[in-house]
C-alpha cells in the first residue's frame, strides 16, 4: 500500500448483537443469548482480517452482524464511509453491492434449482441494468475469474464437488465488484488438498481486485497464512486483536496462548517439544456469561480482579489490543489509547 | 515387526464394494494392516478415502446391501471376523472392541440417560447386574475425566457439552475392557481447546490400560501427537504406512509429500504460497486398474496409469505403494 496509514475502510464500535429467548406459555421474554457483546475492530483497505475463536464465541454472528444480515442491538458499522448500523433493511440494498459475504456451506448456500449461470446472475439481475448479453458475458468472465470452465454455466450445483461450489459462491459475491467480503468458514467443509486451492484462489482474487477480507475461522493455521491482522473471540468479545507476526509469535491474552499451544502441529519433532496448556472445562453459556472477565472460568492466571470487573481493551504495543487484566500496568504507561 | 509381538488385529485384502444404480463403487481395495498389543495407529485420509468404511467394513457395521465386503480376512482373538454370524460379531463389538464415533451428538441416543447407555455393554457383555452396572459406570465416567459423576449419570445427552459428550462416548468404548479401540474422528466436530483434552485423555488412557487403538483422521497434526504409526489412506488403498517420525521426515509417496505441504504452518516460517494439490480425489467405479493418484500426480510416469502399484517396503517398517519407491 502505498499510503502509510491507510483509512479503514470498515470500522465497528461497540457492536452488540444479542438474541431474546422466549419460554412459558406466553412466550415471555426471559433472557437474551449475547452473542456478539461490544465488539470493536476497524478493517483497512486491502487487507485481511482474521476473526477467530471456537464455535459459539460468536464470530460468524459478528461477521454476518456487520453486514447487517441481523438487525443489530446497537453499535456502529461504517463501511465504505457510510454509516449502517441504523438504516433500514430497504434502504440498505441499494449499498449491498460494495459487501458481499462467502458463506460456509457451500451446498446450503447454493439453490439447488439454479443453474450456475442462474446463480452467479441473480445479483447482476438485482442490482445492475445491463442487458441479459452483457450479464452472461459478465457470468463467463467470473466463471474464469474463479477457475470454473464456462462450459458448465447451465449445469446445477449438484454436478459440482465442495471445492468447485465453493469457488460458485465465491463468484457469485465477486458478481458486483464488492470492496468488502466476509469470508464465514469458506473453507471448513472442504478436505485439506481443496482447501489450499481455495485459500489461493481468494489471495489471487484480493490482488486482482483490490478486495477487502473479514476471514472467519477457527483454523488458526490457515489464518495465520492469509490474514493481515488478527482478532481472538472468545464468548461474545474481542479479547485480542494484534498484526499476524506479533499474534503468533507472542501471544499476549491467556486465552490465546491455551488457544495457539493446543493447535496440532503437525511434525512430531515439534509436537513433542511444544509447550501445550490444557485448559479445563468447557466454554460458559453466553446467555449468562460470568462476573467480570469471560474467560475468568477457564483462566490458568486468574486472579480476583478478574471475577469482578470486566477487563477493558488496552492497546498495550503499538497496534496490539488486549482485554486483559495481567496488562493493566501496561496500559498505565500508555495512557490514553484505550479503544 | 521389529518388536516381534502378536499383532492384536491382523486384516489382510479387505475389499468393500458399494452397488450403486450407478454401478459398483470400490471403496476399499486391498487394505492390510496390523495392529500390535498397546499401540496407536494412525489412520489418514481424506474424505472418501475409505478409511471409515474399512473400519466399519471389519467390524460388519455397515448396511448390506449396498455394501458389500467382498474378501480379505481380519484375524482377531484367532478367529476370522469376516466369517463370524451376526451373533458372533455382535459378541466382540463394543466387548472387545471398542468403536468411538465421529459425531457426539448423534451417536448417543436422546431417550437415555448417560448412565443407561454406559451400563449397556457392561450387563450384555459381562453379565452384570443393575448395581455393578451402575457402580463401573460411575467409575468410567470418573475415568474419563467427567467431575460429580454419580449426578452426571442420571443427566440427558443433551444436558452434556460437545467435549463433555464425546467422553461419555469413549466411556462407553471402554466399558469392557477392550484390547482394540477404534475411533473414527473422535475429534473433528471439536474445538480446538477442547480437541486437547481429549488427546491428552486418550494418550493417558492408553498408557493407564495398555489397549490398542486405530485413530482415524485428516487431521495431520493430530497424528503427529498421538500416533505410533500411521497409515495414509487415498482412493481406498493404504499407498503409505510408517512409522510416525519417518512419515513426517521422511514421506515417500507424492500424495503424502504434497499433503505435508499444502497445510499451513503454526509455527516457524510462514509460507509466501500454500502448495496446491491440483485437482480432485477419484470417483472409485470399477476395480482399481491403476494408481489412484496419477492424475494429480507431479511425478507420474506411463506405467502409473496401466498398472496399481503395489505397497513397496523401503526399510524400518516403512512401505509406499509408488513405483518411484520400487527397488528403492
Amino acid at each position: 500500500m502505498l499510503d502509510q496509514t491507510p483509512a479503514p475502510l470498515v470500522s465497528v464500535r461497540d457492536l452488540k448483537m444479542h438474541f431474546p429467548i422466549y419460554a412459558g406459555l406466553f412466550r415471555r421474554r426471559v433472557g437474551e443469548v449475547k452473542a456478539v457483546d461490544g465488539v470493536s475492530f476497524d478493517v483497512m483497505e486491502g487487507e485481511t482480517l482474521g476473526l477467530v475463536g471456537e464455535s459459539g464465541c460468536g464470530k460468524s454472528t459478528c461477521g454476518r452482524a456487520v453486514l447487517r444480515l441481523y438487525d443489530i442491538t446497537s453499535g456502529e458499522i461504517r463501511i465504505d464511509g457510510r454509516e449502517i448500523g441504523s438504516v433500514p433493511q430497504p434502504d440498505l440494498r441499494t449499498m449491498r453491492p460494495t459487501m458481499q459475504m462467502v458463506f460456509q456451506d457451500p451446498q446450503a448456500s447454493l439453490n439447488p434449482r439454479m443453474t450456475v449461470e442462474a446463480i452467479i446472475k441473480e445479483p447482476l439481475d438485482e442490482h445492475t441494468k445491463l442487458t441479459e448479453a452483457e450479464k452472461r458475458e459478465k457470468v463467463a468472465e467470473l466463471m474464469d475469474a474463479v477457475g470454473l470452465n464456462r462450459k458448465f454455466a447451465k449445469r446445477y450445483p449438484h454436478a459440482f464437488s465442495g471445492g468447485q461450489r465453493q469457488r460458485i459462491g465465491i463468484a457469485r459475491a465477486l458478481a458486483l465488484n464488492p470492496k468488502f467480503i466476509v469470508c464465514d468458514e469458506p473453507i471448513a467443509a472442504l478436505d485439506v488438498s481443496i482447501q489450499a486451492q481455495v485459500v489461493n484462489l481468494l489471495e489471487d482474487l484480493q490482488e486482482k481486485f483490490g478486495l477487502t477480507y473479514l476471514f472467519i475461522s477457527h483454523d488458526l493455521s490457515m489464518v495465520r497464512h492469509i490474514a493481515t491482522r488478527v482478532a481472538v473471540m472468545y464468548l461474545g468479545k474481542v479479547v485480542e486483536l494484534s498484526p499476524r507476526e506479533a499474534l503468533y509469535a507472542e501471544p499476549l491474552h491467556p486465552y490465546t496462548k491455551a488457544l495457539l499451544s493446543a493447535v496440532p502441529e503437525p511434525d512430531p519433532a515439534l509436537a513433542s517439544t511444544r509447550e501445550r496448556i490444557i485448559l479445563q472445562g468447557d466454554v460458559p453459556s453466553p446467555s449468562n456469561p460470568p462476573q467480570g472477565c469471560n474467560f475468568c472460568t477457564r483462566c490458568p492466571a486468574v486472579m480476583d480482579i478478574c471475577k469482578q470487573d470486566e477487563p477493558k481493551t488496552h492497546e498495550v504495543q503499538p497496534g496490539r489490543f488486549v482485554a486483559c487484566h495481567l496488562y493493566n500496568d501496561t496500559a498505565d504507561r500508555t495512557a490514553g489509547t484505550e479503544v | 515387526m521389529p518388536d516381534g509381538a502378536l499383532p492384536v488385529l491382523d486384516v489382510r485384502d479387505l475389499k468393500t464394494v458399494f452397488k450403486t444404480r450407478g454401478g459398483e463403487v470400490h471403496a476399499v481395495n486391498d487394505v492390510s494392516f496390523d495392529l500390535r498389543p498397546g499401540e496407536l495407529l494412525g489412520v489418514v485420509g481424506e474424505s472418501g478415502s475409505g478409511k471409515s468404511v474399512t473400519m466399519m467394513s471389519l467390524l460388519g457395521l455397515l448396511p448390506s446391501p449396498p455394501a458389500d465386503v467382498r474378501g480379505g480376512t481380519v484375524t482377531f482373538g484367532g478367529k476370522d471376523l469376516l466369517q463370524l454370524d451376526p451373533e458372533g460379531l455382535r459378541a466382540v463389538r463394543g466387548g472387545k472392541i471398542g468403536f468411538v464415533f465421529q459425531d457426539p451428538m448423534t451417536s448417543l441416543n436422546p431417550v437415555f440417560t448417560v448412565g443407561m447407555q454406559i451400563a449397556e455393554p457392561l450387563r450384555k457383555h459381562m453379565g452384570m447386574n443393575k448395581k455393578q452396572a451402575a457402580a463401573r459406570a460411575k467409575e468410567l465416567l470418573e475415568l474419563v475425566g467427567i467431575p460429580d459423576a454419580d449426578q452426571r449419570l442420571k443427566d440427558y445427552p443433551h444436558q452434556f457439552s460437545g467435549g463433555m459428550r464425546q467422553r461419555v462416548m469413549i466411556a462407553i468404548a471402554l466399558a469392557c475392557d477392550p484390547q482394540v479401540l477404534i475411533a473414527d474422528e473422535p475429534t473433528t466436530a471439536l474445538d480446538v481447546t477442547i480437541q486437547a483434552q481429549i488427546l491428552e485423555l486418550m494418550k493417558d488412557l492408553r498408557d493407564k490400560l495398555g489397549m490398542a487403538v486405530i485413530w482415524i483422521t485428516h487431521d495431520l497434526g493430530v497424528i503427529a501427537g498421538i500416533a505410533d504409526r500411521v497409515m495414509v489412506m487415498y482412493g481406498g488403498q493404504v499407498v503409505e504406512h510408517a512409522p510416525v517420525k519417518d512419515l513426517f521426515q521422511n514421506p515417500g509417496h507424492p500424495y503424502t509429500k504434497a499433503l505435508l505441504t499444502t497445510i499451513p504452518k503454526i509455527s516457524g516460517t510462514r509460507e509466501k504460497r500454500l502448495t496446491i494439490i491440483e485437482g480432485q480425489p477419484p470417483i472409485l467405479a470399477g476395480a482399481p486398474k491403476a494408481c489412484p493418484f496419477r492424475d494429480r500426480c507431479n511425478v507420474a510416469m506411463d506405467r502409473c496409469a496401466v498398472e496399481n502399484p503395489q505397497r513397496y517396503d523401503v526399510g524400518a517398517g516403512h512401505d509406499v505403494a509408488c513405483f518411484h519407491a520400487e527397488g528403492v
